[in-house]
């Protein structure tokens, strides 16, 4: 058992967790936000895997990491204006629109990124060094030592919860997803607000599976998400629909993910902790369920629900 | 002046049938050009990649029999979810349902490797069906009882599903005999399901797929449970009034749906492998490509069957364009991706207007 607590809690356990998790938390801000507005999107995984093969491509070819990391955001953004223009113009089966530009980026991203099997980054995202708080013990490793995407994903939690709760967009995204009638009769358009919604939940997408390309690995390899989209789907949920559990959410599932190696020295089997976000998932759907519990932890309630103009007379 | 131009939908009243018969056909060739369009992005003649899809599915008997072995389990889960959508239960999990089964029967078939053949395989169709049921009934009733949302959970049980198959093959079944490989030991003689001639195919799976899309069919066309099935689905509230139980009918509809899934599962281990593999090799997401057979099928269980060996057909040329043009194997996603999204558009247009308003806007000074 003491074995067992000092591999969870070690060290380079924690620091494992914040890098895994950092992907998972850039998928799941946006995807909170998309879901906020009340629109599902299953498409993530296909999005993020868009991201990783465009800001790999764009890193090899201009060796620019942040000019990857733009263009992969915009790569995940289009795609989700597909499904934007299908789930929220045409008004089709989100859940069916969403699998579909998942297949699609799986395969155009495998198409894509053949060539760059195998080969070296053009550039990488290393760790920042700050001059004595990163030299501290303990303290240093721990909260100073990370790639700069993993304080712009932090920073983005502190501003995204702003947004949300405290500005007049904020309240525009939730009202749109909990009562797109209200909203609309208040002046609020909820078409142009789904769709950035939606838009911006694809760029988050993009940029989470850029991290992974051109920061985490760094390389590209086909169908390298491998199931990280459908954790942030997962997360979106675990974490109640809020940037700040979002973080938490991410780095614990994220911390998951790299003992899954660990532990299995120990006698835990791997798949049955990966297990575990799932089987969370399920339970915090389902606790979640009753009216009253769903308006404490502010599930959308037009989650899914397209929305039609009634013709007033 | 401004003029503002707006794209509206609107319901069409009466769909004209020949829109309804042309929608997915033209759907389908625009679906192609798209990605024909991605093709010659990458240097790829669509054409020749085309043609080359078309022989290596139904160009030759080998291909043609390839094409029917995939389309066994397509089309199982097909029909179960032609049956499900119709309810408007998106169950999106085949894929978890199917490989419970295939777990469930392969437990069987490991603890009783000396039953007479005919009894062991029934018994694994039959432990099969009602795993992948039991696996289908877990969002039917979350939904049904506690209006838990079903796409997400049908979806998580996918991977709860596939973890356990990877526990179990890497863990306490694996083959002392594979040598490291994350394999049961192979199925005894008894557990194995018979081929036709020197093909793959599992003809018993196939005949018991093909009797099932016509009881599915029967079953919504002409029965009263039929009946409230396609009620509960178009309209729910009235399905309440006339007093139809939710419950009853989901629960139902997920026992068929996710117990047809479970019978793909048993197909995989008994008629191609002989074993329990790590997930990805048991099915290469037959239950999540099944969602697309029982769409362009028009969620018609008979449709399903021609719809199974168009996408099986897709499967085997994608493996031939991976050969001949030197495509990665995701090249499929493409098409069914593109496909889906389509068929999704084309069905929309048969059944709604699209207009592109503009209206003209005087400023007011």
């Amino acid at each position: 058992m003491r074995e067992f607590l000092l591999t969870v809690f070690s060290l380079s356990t924690l620091q494992g967790a914040v890098r895994a998790g950092t992907p998972l938390l850039l998928g799941t801000l946006g995807e909170v936000y998309a879901e906020r507005s009340g629109v599902l999107n299953l498409g993530v995984e296909g999005m993020m895997i868009m991201g990783s093969v465009t800001a790999f491509g764009v890193a090899y070819t201009t060796g620019n990491i942040w000019l990857a990391i733009l263009l992969a955001a915009l790569a995940g953004g289009l795609l989700a204006l597909i499904h934007a223009f299908t789930s929220i113009t045409l008004r089709v089966n989100q859940v069916v629109s969403g699998l579909a530009i998942t297949m699609l980026g799986l395969g155009v991203s495998g198409i894509l990124g053949k060539r760059y099997i195998g080969q070296p980054p053009g550039v990488r995202l290393g760790a920042i060094n700050i001059p004595v708080l990163s030299d501290l013990p303990i303290i240093g490793p721990l909260f100073f030592r990370y790639d700069p995407m993993v304080y712009i994903s932090i920073l983005l939690v502190v501003v995204l919860w702003f947004v949300l709760y405290r500005t007049r967009w904020g309240l525009s995204l939730r009202s749109v997803g909990e009562s797109p009638a209200t909203a609309d009769a208040l002046g609020v358009n909820v078409v142009r607000v789904r769709y950035l919604a939606v838009f911006f939940g694809g760029m988050m997408a993009g940029v989470g599976g850029a991290y992974l390309s051109v920061v985490y690995a760094p390389a590209w390899i086909e169908g390298m998400t491998a199931g990280a989209g459908w954790i942030v789907i997962a997360l979106t949920i675990f974490a109640m629909w809020d940037p700040v559990r979002a973080l938490l959410g991410a780095y614990l599932f994220g911390g998951v993910r790299v003992l899954q190696y660990r532990l299995q020295d120990l006698g835990v089997s791997p798949p049955l902790l990966n297990m575990l976000p799932f089987i969370f998932t399920i339970l915090v759907l389902w606790m979640s369920a009753g009216e009253a519990m769903r308006k404490h932890i502010g599930a959308p309630a037009a989650l899914m629900q397209p929305y039609v103009r009634e013709e007033r007379g | 002046m401004r003029r503002i131009v707006s794209i509206e939908v609107e319901k069409r009243l009466a769909p004209p049938r020949w829109l309804q018969i042309l929608a997915p056909v033209l759907s389908l060739l625009l679906a192609l050009s798209a990605i024909g369009i991605i093709f010659l992005l990458v240097g790829v003649d669509p054409f020749f990649a085309y043609s080359e899809i078309f022989q290596g599915a139904f160009g030759s008997v080998y291909g043609l029999s390839e094409t029917v072995v995939k389309s066994i389990p397509l089309m199982l889960c097909g029909v179960g979810l032609t049956l499900a959508f119709r309810a408007r239960f998106w169950n999106i999990g085949a894929e978890g349902q199917l490989l419970i089964g295939a777990t469930c029967a392969t437990a069987l078939a490991l603890a009783y490797p000396e039953w007479p053949k005919a009894v062991l395989l029934s018994a694994m169709f039959l432990v099969g069906f009602v795993g992948g049921a039991l696996w289908g009934l877990i969002p039917a009733i979350l939904k049904a009882r506690w209006r838990v949302d079903e796409t997400i959970t049908s979806l998580m049980m996918v991977y709860i599903a596939s973890n356990l198959v990877k526990y179990l093959v890497y863990g306490p079944w694996k083959g002392p005999e594979e040598r490291g490989f994350p394999y049961t030991s192979k199925f005894s003689p008894s557990a194995q399901l018979p081929r036709l001639a020197w093909t793959r195919i599992h003809y018993p799976t196939l005949l018991l797929a093909l009797a099932l899309a016509v009881v599915v069919y029967v079953l919504i066309r002409y029965t009263k449970w039929g009946y409230q099935i396609r009620v509960t689905g178009e309209n729910p509230a009235a399905a309440r009034y006339a007093g139809m139980s939710y419950l009853k009918t989901v629960i139902l509809v997920m026992i068929l749906s996710g117990g047809l899934a479970g019978v793909a599962g048993v197909g995989e281990v008994a008629g191609i492998h002989y074993r329990l593999r790590y997930p990805e090799g048991i099915s290469p997401g037959y239950g999540f490509t099944a969602i697309i057979v029982a769409w362009l099928a028009r969620l018609n269980p008979l449709g399903a069957v021609v719809t199974s060996l168009l996408l099986g057909g897709l499967l085997v040329g994608g493996d031939a364009i991976q050969v001949s043009l030197g495509l990665p194997s995701a090249t499929v996603y493409v098409f069914n991706g593109a496909i889906l999204l389509f068929v999704l558009a084309g069905d929309l247009i048969a059944r709604y207007r699209i207009r592109l308003k503009s209206m003209e806007l005087k400023e007011v000074s």
